[in-house]
């Protein structure tokens, strides 16, 4: 078995992707975890761009590395009268600790197992030429409801978020 | 003229391959020949912008801008540039190291990657991406991160408040920045930027797309954080915003990269709607630049002929306005095509 270069593009972002995703997890400091949370957002994205699916990995960058910067925001907010250093430290309880390492365990083991026992087709197939047009058919033809169904549902949890935080005003 | 530039990049590439390169390895080597030309040209460029800016700013509030060092002020620039160079690297003891150190280091990055997609010529592209428009906006979109990155890093509350102002700004003005291109990929067919210029050939998008250029316009003088949107950096409430605690080189390299936004963003604007490199007799990666530096004046004449406006008139405005406009703007040119479909054009 040769190693292509394509083998070495996706072991050098998977690296990227778990020691980021790593450093969301250990990193004391929510800030620092966000940042590393974005740093492994990129690299998922860059898996995308090497499995020639351009679109979505710009839609990754986009919407999850491009927009979680609010959600750092919120980090700070939150924990903003108090030291940023140690926000994001492990559960002191053991029982708690246990259980989620117990369940993490059963979700790599469920995971190793199916990707394991799963024939792969390999086809050898270049990537199709238009893939955004591909892809607006099929969001504007076969799916279009399913497609408008979500963005009203996005639209209600928007105005549904915005009334919980800021309260709906009565009507006499 | 009209090939000087791909004569000389085929003629860089031949010369590797004779001297046994493989063509893969050939185009590896004019993709970083390529890389190292973007990241010279820009920096040298910005020396003359930032001059451009200072002397057009003068001629504006009737001084004569810098007029010192050289004919015209005209190596004041350079000068500034040595002086932060040479200046101490101050970091702040509480600051947050890592980031503080990281934050101007990936803006720039992120403002050269743009650079990647922009047509600058015919047949003048780095990469030709079938989505080449959606990589522009979404790369762009990571300069946000970048400034949270600095206003958080500093450990300072002008510096926190910059951020976060400019991380509300940003994402609002992202939304009506994209909307307002829709109408033109509609017409165009295609996110492929070679492609949206080829489609110019008759007509200017301007024209055809005057409500989206004057949003995008907006939103993108928003997206730079240029006044009269400068609220960011808003030097006189909050002595500089997120880039407070920044001293010498790093503060030089946050400069650096919003001038290269600026450069990429008018660029963009060219490609977009005022026809790319096409025109006539002069060589195409000439119109580019000509098209881009006319974009640019009117940035340098609208920062300096507006006021800046309140954070939350800014918000409401982008809200409460400018998206409206932009969806206005996308139904209107559906009904459009469709009327010229029908009508049989």
């Amino acid at each position: 078995m040769t190693v292509s270069l394509n083998d070495l593009v996706f072991v050098a972002m998977a690296l990227v992707i778990v020691v980021a995703a790593t450093g969301v997890v250990m990193l004391k400091n929510i800030v620092h975890s966000a940042l590393s949370l974005i740093l492994a957002f990129v690299g998922v994205a860059g898996i995308y761009f090497q499995l020639s699916a351009g679109f979505i990995g710009l839609v990754q960058i986009m919407v999850y590395a491009g927009a979680i910067s609010v959600l750092i925001i919120f980090a700070i907010m939150l924990v903003m009268d108090k030291s940023v250093e140690k926000t994001n430290l492990f559960s002191p309880n053991i029982i708690r600790l246990l259980a989620g390492m117990g369940l993490t365990f059963l979700l790599f083991v469920t995971l190793g197992v199916s990707i394991w026992f799963t024939k792969f087709p390999v086809v050898p197939a270049e990537g199709p030429v238009d893939a955004v047009g591909m892809l607006a058919n099929l969001f504007m033809g076969d799916y279009v409801i399913a497609f408008e169904t979500a963005a009203i549902l996005l639209l209600v949890a928007v105005i549904g978020a915005i009334i919980l935080a800021k309260g709906a005003e009565d009507k006499q | 003229m009209e090939h000087l530039f791909i004569n000389i990049a085929d003629a860089f590439t031949g010369w590797l391959m004779n001297l046994g390169l493989s063509p893969w390895w050939a185009d590896l080597a004019l993709l970083v020949v390529q890389w190292i030309c973007i990241v010279t040209i820009v920096t040298a460029n910005i020396t003359v912008l930032i001059w451009l800016e200072r002397k057009v700013s003068g001629f504006f509030q009737e001084r004569l801008g810098p007029n010192r060092l050289g004919p015209f002020g005209c190596f004041q620039t350079i000068a500034d540039a040595i002086k932060l160079l040479t200046k101490e690297d101050i970091i702040p003891s509480a600051a947050d190291k890592l980031v503080f150190r990281t934050a101007p280091i990936f803006f720039i990055i992120v403002s050269v990657m743009l650079y990647v997609v922009l047509p600058m010529g015919d047949g003048m592209q780095i990469v030709d991406l079938d989505v080449g428009l959606f990589f522009f906006i979404s790369v762009g979109s990571l300069s946000t991160i970048c400034l949270l990155m600095a206003g958080w890093g500093s450990n300072n509350k002008w510096s926190l408040i910059g951020a976060m102002r400019a991380v509300a700004q940003m994402i609002s003005y992202e939304v009506p920045l994209a909307l307002s291109l829709i109408g033109v990929v509609m017409i165009a067919g295609s996110l492929r930027l070679s492609n949206i210029v080829a489609a110019q050939g008759n007509i200017w998008f301007i024209v055809l797309q005057p409500i989206a250029f004057i949003t995008y316009f907006i939103a993108a003088t928003a997206e730079l954080n240029r006044g009269p949107f400068d609220m960011p950096e808003a030097e006189q409430e909050l002595t500089g915003g997120a880039y407070t605690e920044y001293t010498g080189m790093r503060w030089a390299l946050f400069f650096l990269a919003e001038y290269t936004n600026l450069v990429a963003v008018s660029a963009l604007m060219a490609t977009v709607f005022l026809g790319g490199w096409q025109g006539p007799w002069l060589p195409s990666w000439l119109w580019i630049i000509v098209k881009t530096y006319v974009i640019m004046m009117v940035f340098f004449w609208l920062k300096w002929t507006f006021p800046r406006i309140r954070m939350d008139q800014l918000m409401s405005f982008s809200w409460k306005f400018l998206i409206p406009v932009s969806l206005a703007n996308i139904f209107l040119t559906g009904a459009g095509i469709h009327f010229f479909k029908w009508m049989g054009w």
